[in-house]
């Protein structure tokens, strides 16, 4: 009795260091019974601080010339200067502009046909036909995108690829790889190639959870098949196809490194040169770690820019969003 | 014979259709014939999917197995022209490729296991609601989705723990993905009863032995997919290897295909003294290597496949 008044005298409840008391005896109590708990987090931990938290750390130099004996903390200070340096060059928004269109249309192409995929697969009933499409459509997800690269380079090679007879019959250039304006057709196309079965799966499993007893009442009032994916089907998978939609432009700045890279030869670079790609020339090849750092961080803050904007708008509009 | 067609009329009235009948789900209503051509149209879209995605690796296949000739004059489509093996025997003369393979090999084992190690070690105190923190540190798992370090600030880290141009700079540096790390830990929240735990605190189990020989053996499922996402992962990238690796006999298969297959190096066999055979069997080898480099996946996939499925379900369990 008197302990407890003792504790409330020397900590009213409801106040930050009541709270902070009891945040206190409450870690004291828990490691007491749970020690084995606190031990295994150590090394994922650890892992998390060096491969995760010091590299965003890293990111000062940015605002720094980093010179390898100053290191990272001794480097003279320069302010935003490796950005400007950045934006003075011409090169930067054909970057940036290369980067968005590129993923923009990654995006407006390559989010529908999941989609379809998904709806159409829930139509069929043949079994044996729905398993053969829908295993033979997510192998592609298993290759590498060094392997998807080199089929995409061989089956388009004018000499060796079928696909170059094919596309030569409705005139496209003979060579499609050497040509720029074809470079985002053939990186979207190849991705949508890759990973169209795979991504339909999770639509499949917001549709097999839709309840059965509207697909009775709708049979009822005689509607047809394509009243039934209208009316029923699109509605009962909208909060995964925004949580999906939201996911993808979140990551519209993040496109990758590999694929573009692999893609890139020195005909296509007016278009296929993106801002992942200028980074690690930038930075490993001409070794100019603070240039490198800014843009890799001006493309990492509008990102998460970017990701925050459109889940705020999604739960807004739709109620639905990732948090 | 009768009594079962008429216990299910709906049956009767209906023409034979163009697929089977359902062997659990009694069809619900006669086709109309807006229907049946919507459902025409609908084979038709997935059999086109079906062949679009088919075609390219049937031809890759098929042009592993023809004749460097054939391959080269472009005459391959879906059938082997001029069966042979060389394609095949040239890959396996490359010392490079099975270097490179037995490479990959030890990263995805040794990354494997030690990513499926971190995943367990900081999902499962995650999972616990008694674990002080647990707020905070999912936050810091979930922030490294949002915001990376980037490419030269994670170099730099590497570099200075004197792993680049050693192996552990393969395994090491991105271990721990924070995407399994949430599906694991929703897993063991949902799938682990209460009582279990209840019952080995009884018993006077520790949480250490608890984890051990209770939620591990429980957990099968998941451990499979999470161990399937890091392997393949591991088996298929090829970044790390490029920023990181200098020494080529520690290079991954997928450096080593990039290379032969995009950089075009190290092209043909050396003793071909006709530079057009030695054209021929470049181009020829380079599916062979495609085919072999892919056998390892696609071994493992109707397994695989179903455990990725799962994977993607319990992923879509928010948690």
């Amino acid at each position: 009795m008197t302990a407890v008044l003792d504790r409330r005298a020397a900590a009213p409840p409801g106040t930050r260091e009541a709270h902070r008391a009891s945040t206190r005896r409450s870690l004291e109590r828990s490691l007491r019974r749970h020690w084995q708990l606190y031990v295994l987090l150590v090394l994922p931990v650890a892992y998390l601080i060096v491969f995760e938290y010091i590299p965003m750390a890293n990111n000062v130099i940015a605002f720094k010339e980093y010179n390898v004996v100053g290191g990272i903390w001794g480097s003279p200070w320069v302010g935003l200067e490796n950005f400007e340096r950045f934006f003075a060059n011409p090169v930067a928004w054909d970057l940036i502009g290369n980067t968005l269109v590129l993923s923009l249309y990654g995006f407006l192409a390559g989010f529908p046909i999941p989609v379809i995929l998904a709806l159409a697969l829930n139509e069929v009933r043949a079994r044996f036909f729905k398993r053969t499409v829908q295993m033979v459509t997510y192998a592609p997800h298993f290759l590498s995108t060094v392997i998807v690269v080199s089929m995409v380079i061989l089956i388009f090679s004018p000499r060796i690829g079928f696909m170059a007879d094919f596309l030569g019959f409705f005139g496209a250039p003979s060579n499609l790889l050497a040509d720029p304006d074809s470079f985002r057709h053939v990186y979207v196309w190849s991705d949508i190639w890759q990973t169209t079965g795979y991504s339909a799966i999770i639509f499949m499993a917001a549709l097999a959870g839709i309840d059965p007893s509207l697909y009775e009442a709708a049979r009822l009032d005689g509607a047809n098949r394509l009243q039934k994916i209208w009316h029923i089907d699109l509605p009962g998978i909208a909060p995964t196809v925004v949580v999906v939609m939201i996911l993808s432009v979140g990551n519209i700045m993040a496109i990758g490194f590999e694929k573009a890279f692999l893609l890139q030869n020195p005909l296509n670079l007016s278009q296929s040169e993106i801002i992942a790609t200028y980074t690690y020339k930038i930075g490993l090849l001409s070794a100019d770690f603070s240039l490198a750092t800014a843009i890799g961080l001006f493309n990492s803050v509008i990102n998460l820019i970017l990701l925050l904007a459109v889940n705020t708008v999604s739960k807004r509009v739709t109620g639905n969003g990732l948090w | 014979m009768t009594f079962k067609t008429t216990t299910r009329p709906d049956l009767r009235t209906e023409p034979d259709t163009e697929h089977r009948k359902p062997r659990r789900r009694p069809r619900r209503m006669p086709e109309t014939g807006f229907d049946q051509v919507f459902m025409a149209g609908i084979y038709i879209l997935l059999t086109t999917f079906l062949l679009v995605v088919l075609v390219p690796l049937i031809n890759v296949l098929a042009s592993s197995f023809s004749s460097p000739a054939a391959v080269s004059g472009g005459r391959v489509f879906l059938w082997p022209v001029d069966f042979t093996l060389r394609g095949y025997q040239a890959v396996l003369d490359n010392s490079a490729v099975l270097t490179g393979f037995g490479n990959s090999l030890l990263y995805v084992v040794v990354g494997t296991v030690i990513s499926l190690a971190l995943t367990v070690m900081i999902a499962y105190p995650l999972s616990r609601s008694d674990l002080v923190g647990r707020r905070v540190l999912t936050g810091g798992v979930l922030f490294t989705m949002l915001f990376s370090g980037g490419l030269i600030p994670t170099y730099m880290v590497v570099q200075s723990l004197g792993m680049l141009d050693t192996r552990w700079a393969m395994v090491i540096p991105g271990a721990l993905g924070a995407w399994q790390v949430l599906i694991a830990a929703t897993y063991f929240r949902a799938s682990i009863p209460g009582e279990l735990y209840e019952a080995a605190q009884l018993d006077g189990a520790s949480d250490l032995r608890f984890l051990w020989s209770v939620v591990l053996p429980l957990s099968k499922p998941l451990l499979a997919v999470i161990a399937l996402m890091y392997g393949v992962g591991q088996w298929n990238q090829y970044f790390s290897a490029l920023i990181y690796l200098r020494d080529e006999d520690l290079y991954p298969l997928q450096l080593v295909l990039r290379n032969i297959l995009v950089l075009n190096a190290n092209a043909g066999g050396t003793d071909l003294a006709n530079q057009l055979e030695r054209q021929q069997l470049a181009d020829l080898m380079k599916f062979s290597l495609i085919v072999i480099s892919t056998v390892p996946v696609m071994l493992a996939y109707p397994f695989v496949a179903r455990h990725f499925t799962k994977g993607v379900m319990i992923g879509s369990v928010k948690g």
